[in-house]
């Protein structure tokens, strides 16, 4: 087996076995018999069916679907941007997104309306940080796109606080608080419903285009002589990436970080081939969010936001990528 | 092969070159001569349909390059250009595979046989050891090669190369001016871009000299490449010496 194939079987084996651990962990704990008994139909306590159903079912599925479209999302970016420092959060696509969803909620719409706004928030976001990232000409390209998405995002930032402000601080403002800070703690099955159908349909293009996604990660001019309509297909993928993003925003709230770590992660374990390297970054995506919410339940006896946790993994790795050779890239 | 008349050139708003007609026969070499600055990127750039032209037309195949899409055009020209470091780890194999794009569907990924295609054209630039090898961790000579080979991927007609021996050690430069008269000889039409007048003389049938985004003149080597020429394109005195056997040779006045 080469260290490729490995990598994929020692992913998948960890997400399963993650996944059973979630089920089985937290304030009512469950075995492993009593939840094979619930997965294949056996007749079982109803508090444990409850659990595992009702409780834990909706949140475990929300933190693979949410983690693995973040990865993916991430994923797409980075080949894009030709840059493996950008992510949702860095090109402002979360903040885009949560100022759309902030806005739904300061408007008291309804849970589609308000992810399709987080969709619209996101998509201006990206639009206007690549439009203006590659207008500054005479800087590196990768500062300039890095450095625009943190001023936009700053920009976007503030459109929330000002929200925020004005919010009714009895009903929208702890909505507003709670859904900023991320938390997978109040996932419905409705809001699942909604929103996998739309991760999945971000994630067909990539799947389908995942060998022409390797020439957006070269100089424009050089994959148009090969043969590729770049304009057109760049804007699919960042539609597809935002869609994605927007999904996973609009049910979780704002994750940071697993869009930037999980692909570059990676793409260190199996190369920069896209078709090699989505499977993987989802896999992985999906595993870590995993983790963490399961942490997030159980290390205290309060819920901490599963933010602050992917935040508290995800500064040091950053500085480490930053001080890595750049050669790996 | 390639027809190109009274072409004006340039970026959006800025207009570089004008006047610029020449045709291109199958197996033909045209080598481009002009200083820094003088065009020669954005004349390859137009021909390639990556910038549109200010004005003229240019036909390839007896196609308007205009009526053609990004992948028919990529069916028919490969494209050299100028070496780059930016890109992602993929390995040598991976990027000269990125050739075969064009000949593939728009959702397939290349099979067995992209895959024999790439390996002949890793083979015949002598770089089939580095295909395990990532692009970034290279030389940038075998960087310029592996160019080289992911444009014969493409299976073209005619081949353009920017300045494909300027990274290049003196060994690197005259394998590769062995590889384009090999190649011309097989029936691809090539045209590249050099700054040495020599490499004109070596491989090329006929060389078109741009000075300020126009034709200077253009012809046969050893007709058009002279003290004069030479001078008033890059502004220094050289001396053109014919050797035994019809060949020639530049030389720079220095020091002397």
């Amino acid at each position: 087996m080469n260290s490729r194939t490995l990598s994929y079987v020692l992913s998948a084996g960890a997400l399963v076995g993650l996944t059973a651990l979630a089920f089985a962990v937290g304030r009512y704990p469950v075995s492993l018999n009593e939840l094979f008994s619930v997965l294949f139909g056996q007749s079982v306590s109803p508090n444990v069916e409850t659990v595992v159903l009702q409780v834990r079912g909706p949140r475990v599925l929300a933190a693979l679907v949410v983690g693995a479209a973040l990865a993916a999302a991430g994923t797409a970016y980075q080949g894009m941007f030709r840059n493996p420092l950008v992510s949702p959060d860095i090109l402002g696509v979360s903040t885009g997104a949560a100022l759309g969803a902030v806005l739904g909620i300061f408007l008291s719409l309804n849970v589609i309306l308000i992810q399709l706004f987080a969709f619209a928030g996101g998509l201006v976001a990206v639009g206007l940080v690549y439009f203006i990232g590659s207008r500054l000409r005479g800087h590196d390209p990768l500062l300039a796109l890095v450095l625009t998405g943190v001023v936009i995002g700053t920009l976007l930032g503030s459109a929330i606080a000002l929200l925020k402000y004005l919010a009714d601080p009895y009903n929208q403002l702890p909505a507003i608080t709670y859904w900023l800070l991320g938390s997978l703690a109040a996932i419905t099955p409705r809001d699942l419903g909604t929103a996998a159908p739309l991760a999945l349909l971000g994630l067909a293009p990539m799947l389908l285009l995942r060998w022409r996604m390797n020439l957006l990660a070269l100089p424009d001019d050089e994959a148009r002589a090969l043969g590729v309509d770049t304009r057109k297909l760049r804007t699919l993928v960042v539609a597809a990436a935002t869609l994605m993003t927007a999904a996973a925003v609009a049910v979780s709230g704002i994750i940071g970080w697993v869009g930037l770590l999980i692909p570059h992660a990676a793409r260190l374990l199996v190369g920069p081939d896209f078709g090699r390297l989505l499977p993987l970054a989802m896999l992985l995506g999906a595993a870590f969010l995993l983790a963490v919410d399961t942490l997030c339940r159980t290390i205290a006896t309060i819920e901490v936001p599963p933010g602050v946790l992917t935040a508290l993994i995800g500064t040091p790795f950053f500085l480490w990528l930053f001080a890595l050779a750049r050669r790996s890239w | 092969m390639l027809s190109v008349e009274s072409l004006a050139f340039g970026f959006p708003g800025r207009t570089i070159g004008r006047d610029v007609s020449f045709t291109l026969e199958a197996g033909e070499v045209m080598c481009v001569l002009g200083p820094n600055g003088g065009g020669k990127t954005t004349l390859f750039r137009t021909l390639l349909g990556l910038l549109a032209p200010h004005a003229g037309s240019i036909r390839l195949d007896s196609s308007s390059l205009k009526s053609l899409s990004r992948a028919q055009i990529a069916r028919r020209v490969g494209y050299v250009p100028q070496g780059h470091t930016g890109y992602f780890a993929f390995t040598v194999r991976e990027f000269v595979l990125m050739g075969r794009t064009a000949h593939l569907g728009i959702f397939s990924a290349p099979g067995k046989k992209d895959l024999a295609v790439a390996e002949r054209a890793l083979d015949s630039l002598g770089i089939a050891p580095l295909a395990e090898k990532p692009v970034t961790e290279i030389s940038g000579g075998e960087r310029q090669l592996a160019l080289v080979a992911r444009a014969l991927a493409q299976e073209p007609k005619l081949l353009v190369l920017d300045e494909p021996t300027a990274s290049l050690d003196f060994g690197n430069q005259v394998r590769v001016l062995q590889r384009i008269s090999a190649l011309a000889s097989s029936g691809i039409s090539i045209l590249f871009s050099s700054h040495d007048p020599d490499h004109a003389f070596l491989c090329a049938h006929r060389a078109l000299l741009l000075a300020e985004g126009r034709v200077l003149e253009i012809g046969a080597p050893r007709a058009v490449i002279r003290s004069d020429t030479l001078e008033r394109l890059y502004g220094v005195s050289v001396e053109v010496i014919a050797l035994g056997g019809g060949a020639h040779t530049c030389l720079p006045a220095v020091g002397r």
